[in-house]
């Protein structure tokens, strides 16, 4: 009989520290499927972000460097720069990548450096707890934001991979979610996409994944995954943005 | 090659430094009065298969370096204080993650934006850590333009040695004065210990992990006291200095970097006159000479800690001597520099 869907070798087989409904565990996984597809485990390097995903390379069965809250781009340009012919790619959630280190992402997508980056979206910051993040959707409520997010207080959320997109350094953005079956698979496809331009060398790839964070939305699950496709999808419209 | 005489400045003489030691990576932000630096490297490193990087800022240069250090080439950066101060969050990591790299501050007169004339305002910063948590740097300060290519390149095999940063604390004017110094051949063998620990792909091995959080319960503590144990270890091989004239001397001056130079002159001066002056120079800022200027101190009448600065350095001083013998200071800051004259008006004052 032929085997059609088994355990990513590149995935530990180690208890999940996420909370339920999460979308970090998914899109870990999501990773380790695409890296175990293009047979590139051994020439991985990755690097993680400040943030609930800090921790994942007690996930990932590869190298990887944690980074300062936001660096993470200049890191993983000092490790690409140096071992060009490594596979190097960025996890981050949205404090990380779009507020304390915009100029990091921005300067290395200008820059056109050949990495891949992986954006979670979950319009919250998770790990310490609720706060605004600049993603964070308007009228959405945060423990920064008690009376919702205001246009002309906070300002809109910022949709950084359209900023991104108009860059010449960048080959390549897509917005997908993990919300349903039919998103996770195309969140996969992007993010092979992603793996794949690294290996031919056209630059700069991003895939921003839209993701649950029902402990810090005060949701559950269900109403999470609803939330994402029935609120958050208006904020940030899915699908290929560039390349 | 043979060995080449060369005219330089201090800025040069770092990038010939870094080059001759096998620098593969580096990145930097421009800043006065450094510039020579990156404007070199810039030209130089990629004839020699490295890699120059203008970042976007000091934060995004040094978490390059902490990048190019995981991935295991030997990196630097060079900036000048207030630049320096930027760094700060990288170099704790770097610190943290046990990385080797190489930091260079010319320093500049501060606080603040300060101004671009030499200062030694910024010892504290440089020796006692810098950034958040319990590290150490290790600290070189030269005092010439040949001292200061040998201590950079002594600087890269420091760094390997202990996966540790280094800093070469220079000022504006070792920056900027030009002087002869020998360029060694080129052909040197870089003593490369196997950098086992670098991110270089998990192939016929486990995955290597370059970190500085420690959340169980008693990580955190355990990887620091092992980082207290390598500072210690540091503290008994890497301490340097110099002597001159100490022996029978009555009064000791004691100065580091550019500042020595010219309480050196005060020494042959004051010799001149019949005053038995002589100079204790730390060359390794940590570890701090202690013990050795402890028994330099012990017979003189007098110690005289000479600074650009308000006294910073007195302060390592004083606790090396521990109250055996009187210390005096003479110090000036914001781009003020103390004189010979200055230096020996105040020698006879005491």
């Amino acid at each position: 009989m032929k085997k059609i869907f088994s355990f990513p070798k590149s995935l530990k087989k180690v208890p999940n520290h996420y909370c339920p409904g999460c979308g970090h565990g998914i899109v870990h996984r999501l990773i380790t499927e695409v890296i175990d597809e293009l047979n590139i485990r051994e020439k991985i390097i990755a690097v993680a972000p400040v943030g609930c995903a800090v921790i994942a390379y007690d996930y990932w069965d590869f190298d990887c460097s944690e980074a300062a809250h936001g660096r993470a781009l200049a890191v993983a340009t000092g490790i690409k720069r140096v071992q060009p012919e490594k596979i190097v790619f960025t996890y981050q959630g949205d404090g990380d990548l779009a507020a304390i280190g915009i100029a990091e992402t921005l300067y290395a997508a200008n820059r056109g450096e050949n990495l891949t980056t992986i954006f979670i979206n979950n319009a919250v910051y998770g790990m310490t707890g609720g706060q605004m993040a600049p993603t964070t959707v308007l009228k959405q409520k945060t423990t920064t934001t008690p009376l919702g997010r205001g246009s002309n207080n906070e300002g809109p959320p910022l949709k950084v991979s359209e900023i991104l997109a108009g860059l010449d350094g960048v080959c390549f953005v897509e917005r997908n979610a993990v919300c349903s079956p039919a998103q996770v698979l195309k969140t996969k496809k992007a993010i092979k996409k992603a793996f794949e331009n690294q290996l031919e060398g056209k630059g700069f790839s991003l895939v921003e994944v839209l993701s649950m964070c029902p402990t810090c939305w005060g949701k559950s699950s269900e109403e999470a995954v609803k939330w994402v496709e029935e609120e958050m999808v208006k904020s940030f419209p899915l699908g290929r943005i560039k390349g | 090659m043979n060995e080449k005489k060369k005219l330089s400045s201090g800025n040069e003489a770092i990038v010939h430094a870094a080059i001759y030691a096998g620098c593969k990576f580096y990145a930097g932000y421009p800043i006065t009065p450094q510039n020579e630096i990156p404007a070199l490297m810039s030209r130089h490193l990629g004839s020699i298969g490295g890699v120059f990087i203008q970042a976007e800022s000091e934060l995004a240069a040094i978490n390059m370096v902490f990048g190019a250090s995981a991935a295991g080439a030997r990196a630097m950066t060079t900036s000048s204080s207030p630049g320096i101060s930027l760094k700060q969050e990288g170099i704790s990591y770097i610190a943290g993650a046990e990385l080797p790299a190489v930091i260079v501050n010319m320093v500049r007169g501060g606080p603040g934006l300060g101004n671009i004339a030499p200062s030694q305002s910024d010892y504290f910063q440089a020796t006692k850590g810098g950034g958040h948590g319990d590290y150490r740097l290790i600290v070189l300060s030269p005092a010439s333009v040949q001292e200061t290519f040998d201590l950079t390149v002594k600087a890269f095999d420091l760094a390997d040695k202990y996966r540790n940063p280094v800093m070469i604390l220079g000022d504006g004017l070792l920056a900027q004065m030009i002087e002869q110094f020998i360029l060694p051949k080129q052909n040197r063998k870089i003593t490369n210990q196997k950098k086992t620990w670098a991110l270089t792909g998990a192939k016929n091995r486990s995955p290597n992990i370059i970190r500085t959080l420690f959340l169980k319960e008693g990580a955190l503590e355990e990887h620091n006291l092992m980082l207290q144990n390598k500072y210690r270890l540091i503290e008994k091989n890497e301490i340097s200095f110099e002597q001159y004239l100490t022996k029978d001397a009555d009064i000791l001056l004691v100065a580091y970097g550019t500042m020595a130079r010219i309480v050196k002159g005060a020494v042959d001066s004051l010799r001149s006159q019949g005053i038995k002056a002589g100079l204790f120079r730390p060359i390794s800022l940590w570890p701090f000479p202690s013990q050795a200027l402890k028994a330099a101190a012990n017979d003189k009448q007098k110690l005289l800690v000479v600074e650009m600065s308000y006294g910073q350095m007195l302060e390592d001083v004083k606790l090396s001597v521990a109250g055996n013998v009187s210390v005096e200071f003479l110090g000036r800051a914001g781009g003020g520099v103390p004189r010979e004259e200055a230096i020996i008006e105040k020698v006879k004052t005491l």
